[in-house]
């Protein structure tokens, strides 16, 4: 309240500056995120170069070894290899894949898109299906209880691997409406979607419910009932506006949680994408690949925490003088 | 180990904030403690539990005494296989149905109970553990060590869901003991800082301040003054958590990186019963019905402890 009095002369100064902290913090994260997994990817037993020609089982020469070493600068210093990692990964290049052996970018563009469709998708249609359960959930009365304990299960109970099992079971086993696998196209992404979606959507159902009960009975609400405005109007123009804050805050976090379960669903669909190359990554430990989803997706985490910092002092008059 | 470190902490600490608050009350025998008053008391104005809850609580009993002793649910043997009787649907003879080696749905399922609910209650206790520790310090230490453990706890976040089990399984290789304390590491980041808050709002509080006046040490002053009063909040966190948990780690099983065939674990037999779905439903829908059972169960309780301690 009393830096209230302080903040409108000073807001342009203030937007600028809140920018250049955010982009400050973004970048000290990026750095972090690469630091740690560089020292972290080291604690890995055995000889890196090994894993490049096919682990233990390949009995690799002296020679062959050493070769690969140099290829992949595995025989510099620790240091010298770290600042020389930071350096190619701040130019967007992630070395080479241990498996695949073609550029780590290369894999990882072929992969980000249908992942980042298959994120946004899922992300609006959560969104929409959160707004519908919050505003009838907040009917009062027995029913609205049940729905919301229920949304509190679906959110935090329900795996998306059984989801979009089940999800395949009855509407392309039982009734074959649509296909299991996911194909190209409108049809092929539904199911895919639901299965990120529900689960999601219980989660912001349930957080949005409680904000609009809050807003329900806050001072503005009073008055726009007295102002004589329909109930309708109330609960989608005042209340829903405020209950919308905190599921935009979170929606950063969602996003960036939606990519990583995407790792689940596009094994499920068998649907190719980020998700799938960090599993098979994981899987025969191609490192350099791993390091180039994590610092993607951290990325997308960040860009997307940034936007919604800023839709919320969009949304939230009162976070502007901050 | 975790797993036995982290219980006895939370009950532990309960006991200290009875024994903290006074010495015995002067009483003629046979009357009622102040306690045993208040409680009778609290009993009454207490809501009764929920239907919701006592389904849940009831959940959770059988599925423990599934885990602790599996045989007293079926007779049979979860690795038994009977080739002649493969794919035997839902029946009064197998009630889940069998599997391509016609194994029996329901003992395996009953026996993965054991392996589903001990890495939950293991990655649990190392998630609170971890996070216990970097909340403690940020709730308590100096400013610098506070700015230092958000930094961090920023950092990861940037790794969101499954993201850090999956680094950490990468590093330390696939397995069950892998998976758990993937699992820990990966659902630590969001208990911490809900503990930090936590404890920081204690920390204003005057009864703190009077510890401090009084001249106590600061391992007395979290022992006696901050630890009872964040040992509710963390039981209710950790009941959630272990839903959380156990979903998570049968993800990672179903992935290919926890528990691997034929072991009886929830996530691998879905995901090993998925070549078969156009042919057996009851292959996926069991195995998964139970994560959603023991996790849903979890919650519902996790929540109420919540509401109640608000309500407190």
């Amino acid at each position: 309240m009393t830096t209230l009095a302080s903040a409108p002369p000073r807001r342009p100064l203030g937007a600028l500056t809140w920018v250049g902290s955010r982009l400050a913090g973004a970048l000290f994260v990026l750095w972090a995120v690469a630091t740690l997994i560089f020292f972290g990817i080291r604690l890995i037993p055995g000889d890196p170069a090994e894993a490049i020609l096919g682990g233990p089982g390949s009995r690799a020469t002296p020679e062959a070894l050493a070769q690969a070493r140099a290829e992949f600068g595995l025989d510099q210093p620790l240091l010298t290899q770290y600042l020389h990692e930071l350096g190619r990964l701040a130019s967007f290049d992630f070395g080479t894949s241990y498996a695949l052996k073609v550029p780590v970018a290369q894999v990882l563009l072929d992969g980000l898109g249908n992942t980042l469709v298959l994120a946004i998708a899922s992300l609006a249609v959560a969104w929409l299906l959160a707004i519908a359960l919050a505003l009838w959930a907040t009917r009062g009365g027995r029913v609205a209880g049940a729905v919301s304990t229920v949304l509190e299960i679906v959110a935090a109970a329900v795996p998306n691997f059984w989801l979009g099992t089940i999800l395949i079971l009855v509407f392309s086993v039982a009734l074959g409406w649509l296909p299991a696998i996911s194909t190209p196209g409108i049809p092929g992404l539904v199911l895919p979607v639901l299965t990120l979606a529900v689960p999601l959507a219980g989660f912001l159902g349930q957080l949005m419910r409680e904000s609009v009960l809050n807003a329900l009975d806050a001072p503005f609400v009073v008055s726009a009932r007295a102002r004589g405005e329909s109930e309708t109007g109330v609960r989608l123009i005042h209340a829903l506006r405020h209950a919308a804050l905190p599921a935009i805050s979170l929606s950063g976090w969602a996003f960036g949680s939606l990519i990583s379960s995407a790792v689940v669903v596009e094994t499920v669909f068998a649907r190719p994408g980020l998700g799938r190359t960090l599993l098979n990554a994981v899987l025969i430990r191609d490192v350099p690949v791993v390091i180039g989803v994590v610092m993607v997706v951290a990325l997308v985490y960040i860009v997307v925490t940034i936007a919604t910092d800023l839709a919320d002092r969009i949304a939230d008059p009162r976070l502007r003088g901050r | 180990m975790s797993g036995s470190a982290g219980a006895p902490l939370l009950p532990g600490s309960a006991g200290a904030a009875r024994t903290g608050r006074g010495s015995a009350p002067v009483r003629a025998p046979g009357e009622p403690s102040l306690r045993e008053a208040g409680a009778g008391i609290r009993s009454l104005g207490r809501p009764r539990p929920r239907p919701a809850e006592v389904v849940s609580a009831v959940i959770l009993i059988l599925l423990v005494a599934a885990a602790l002793a599996p045989q007293l649910f079926t007779a049979t043997d979860p690795l038994a296989i009977a080739p002649a009787s493969a794919f035997t649907p839902p029946s009064p003879g197998h009630w889940f149905g069998t599997d391509e080696s016609g194994r029996d749905i329901f003992t395996r399922v009953i026996y993965g109970a054991r392996t589903s609910l001990l890495i939950g209650l293991c990655a649990t206790a190392i998630g609170m553990l971890l996070a216990l520790l970097l909340g403690s310090l940020a709730g308590l230490g100096p400013r610098p060590v506070d700015f230092g453990v958000n930094r961090l706890l920023e950092v990861l976040f940037a790794f969101p869901g499954l993201l850090l089990a999956l680094v950490f399984i990468t590093i330390f290789g696939v397995g069950v003991t892998s998976a758990t304390v993937a699992v820990g590491l990966a659902t630590a980041p969001g208990y911490a800082r809900i503990i930090r808050s936590e404890i920081r709002s204690i920390r204003l509080s005057g009864h703190i301040e009077a510890a401090v006046v009084l001249g106590r040490s600061p391992a007395q002053i979290f022992r006696r003054n901050i630890l009872p009063n964040v040992a509710a909040g963390l039981f209710a966190l950790a009941t959630l958590g272990v839903g959380q948990a156990i979903v998570w780690a049968s993800a990672l099983s179903f992935l290919g990186l926890g528990a691997v065939p034929p072991a009886a674990e929830w996530g691998a037999m879905l995901s090993a019963g998925r070549t078969y779905i156009s042919l057996a439903w009851w292959l996926t829908f069991f195995p998964g019905a139970f994560v959603v059972l023991s996790a849903a169960a979890a919650t519902v309780l996790g929540r109420s402890l919540q509401r109640r301690n608000r309500e407190r």
